[in-house]
């Protein structure tokens, strides 16, 4: 007879953004519909096909000294985790039961373009000697983790896109099988530079409404042309649910369980009919012990590309069945953009103060639903949702599929 | 270059680099123990202190480098000789 899994629960969340520097004002800019996309004014746009992005509204409010060994993804990190942990109560906890599980697409990549700058014009006696850890892919996983002396193990999935999720579902298995009891996880993204920029625009993956950067952002609509990038970072503090209530501790949400699966189709492209993610969703409800009927809600990843957003509409239907007919779906892309590795995080925060709020924030920009969108996508208006399961997907190139489930 | 002009450059360097404070930074103070600048930054002060003074302080030579004063005396001594 095995032992029942541990439940794990949300005591704390943290992010910056788009649309604001922490949760509350990020909240407050989703349920207002605003853009967190903006016309770009370095230098080096005009060179670019595309001329747009959504940067964080805040700037990490670090001091000097602090900020001078980070990447700034380390960065973004740092200021989401402190919120996350701050709005968590600050535990008090055994470090040896303390993990931090922070995934990044990219890593450090700004530091990496910056230093090869910095070797070629100055020579190597001039490079910094913090450039490993601060592009190091692990380095925001490093950086939370020596700010909160995470001892249980510090982890850094990499899995494009779909990081930041993976992350969290990673967190997840560690707290029910017992290797720690607290974890502090989610993902960051700081990759606003013109080599990211020029390669997904290469891959046609990014829209070029340059004129109408409010509107360049249009999940599921059947004009949108591609997604924007976006930056910042998402964090979560999972905690075993009996320690939460041990300590008192405020609970947002359960995190009911999760689902990975892996496409193997295509590096960037997703499989055509959603089979992949379509296992991932199935495998985050069994995980979860939940039903298709459970599930009131879905945060897609929905980026606004023509492929994609299509492969994931087919991927829940196949998914749910006729149950996704009664489902609440949103892309909040429409407004941050697209974190990249922070996405599936900070989309992870949005879904667990959806169910908290019983609040799903419209996605915007969609003026007329594509025909192969079998969906109902909340639009216009934001809508009020029952108690129920609410579902977050990630995709990430390279074929990877996560979903993420919570509770009440 | 007289040895508080040295002093004074270094204590500049380690509040660029590590936000020492520079009334902290005295000839008996070591940079690892008392200023609290990790072996990481202490490159960067390397370097930067090699560009100030114009001198070239091997890496090899590093290691011996404990205390605030044992980097005035060597530079002075690098300034001289260069």
């Amino acid at each position: 007879m095995t032992e029942t899994p541990r439940q794990v629960v949300v005591t704390g969340l943290g992010a910056t953004t788009p649309l604001g520097g922490d949760v509350a004002s990020t909240w407050e800019g989703l349920l207002t519909g605003r853009s967190g996309v903006r016309r770009l004014t370095e230098d080096w746009v005009e060179q670019l096909p595309v001329h747009i992005a959504a940067p964080v509204a805040v700037e990490p409010p670090l001091g000097r000294v602090e900020a001078r060994t980070l990447d700034r993804v380390q960065q973004l990190a740092l200021v989401a985790a402190r919120e996350a942990w701050a709005d968590a109560g600050t535990p008090e906890i055994d470090p040896e039961r303390l993990a931090a599980v922070i995934g990044s697409g990219i890593g450090g990549v700004l530091t990496l373009l910056h230093q090869y700058d910095v070797l070629r014009e100055r020579g190597p006696r001039r490079v910094s000697p913090h450039v490993v850890p601060m592009l190091m892919p692990n380095g925001p996983a490093a950086t939370v983790g020596l700010a909160f002396t995470a001892r249980a193990g510090v982890h850094a999935p990499v899995s494009a896109c779909a990081s930041g999720a993976e992350a969290i579902a990673y967190a997840l298995d560690m707290i029910r099988t017992g290797r720690a009891d607290v974890a502090i996880a989610g993902g960051s993204e700081a990759a606003i530079h013109p080599l990211p920029i020029a390669g997904f625009a290469q891959m046609q993956a990014l829209s070029k409404r340059n004129d109408s950067p409010h509107t360049a952002s249009r999940p599921f609509d059947k004009g949108r042309d591609g997604f924007i990038l976006g930056e910042g970072a998402g964090v979560l503090v999972l905690e075993a649910a009996e320690h939460a209530r041990a300590r008192g501790a405020t609970v947002y949400a359960t995190l009911a369980g999760a689902g990975t699966s892996a496409d193997a189709y295509h590096v960037a492209a997703p499989e055509p009919s959603g089979a992949g993610a379509a296992r991932a969703i199935r495998a985050a409800l069994r995980s979860g012990e939940l039903t298709p009927a459970d599930v009131i809600h879905i945060n897609a990843h929905a980026t606004s590309t023509p492929v994609g957003d299509v492969a994931e509409a087919r991927a829940l239907r196949a998914a749910l069945g006729d149950a996704i007919d009664g489902v609440t779906v949103t892309s909040t892309k429409s407004m941050t953009g697209h974190l990249l590795g922070a996405a599936g995080a900070v989309e992870a925060v949005i879904s667990v103060l959806a169910l908290r709020e019983r609040t799903v924030p419209a996605t915007r920009n969609l003026d007329a639903l594509d025909d192969e969108i079998d969906l109902d996508v909340v639009s216009i208006d934001n809508r009020s949702i029952p108690a129920g399961a609410a579902l977050s997907n990630s995709f990430g190139f390279g074929g990877h599929d996560v979903c993420l489930a919570f509770t009440p | 270059m007289s040895q508080s002009d040295i002093l004074e450059g270094l204590a500049a360097i380690l509040e660029e680099v590590a936000g020492v404070d520079p009334a902290d930074v005295t000839v008996d103070k070591t940079f690892i123990d008392d200023l609290d600048v990790d072996s990481l930054s202490m490159v960067e002060v390397v370097v930067a202190a090699e560009e100030k003074f114009s001198v070239k302080i091997p890496d090899e030579d590093v290691k011996s480098l404990k205390t605030v004063g044992d980097a005035v005396s060597y530079i002075q001594r690098a300034g001289v000789a260069a």
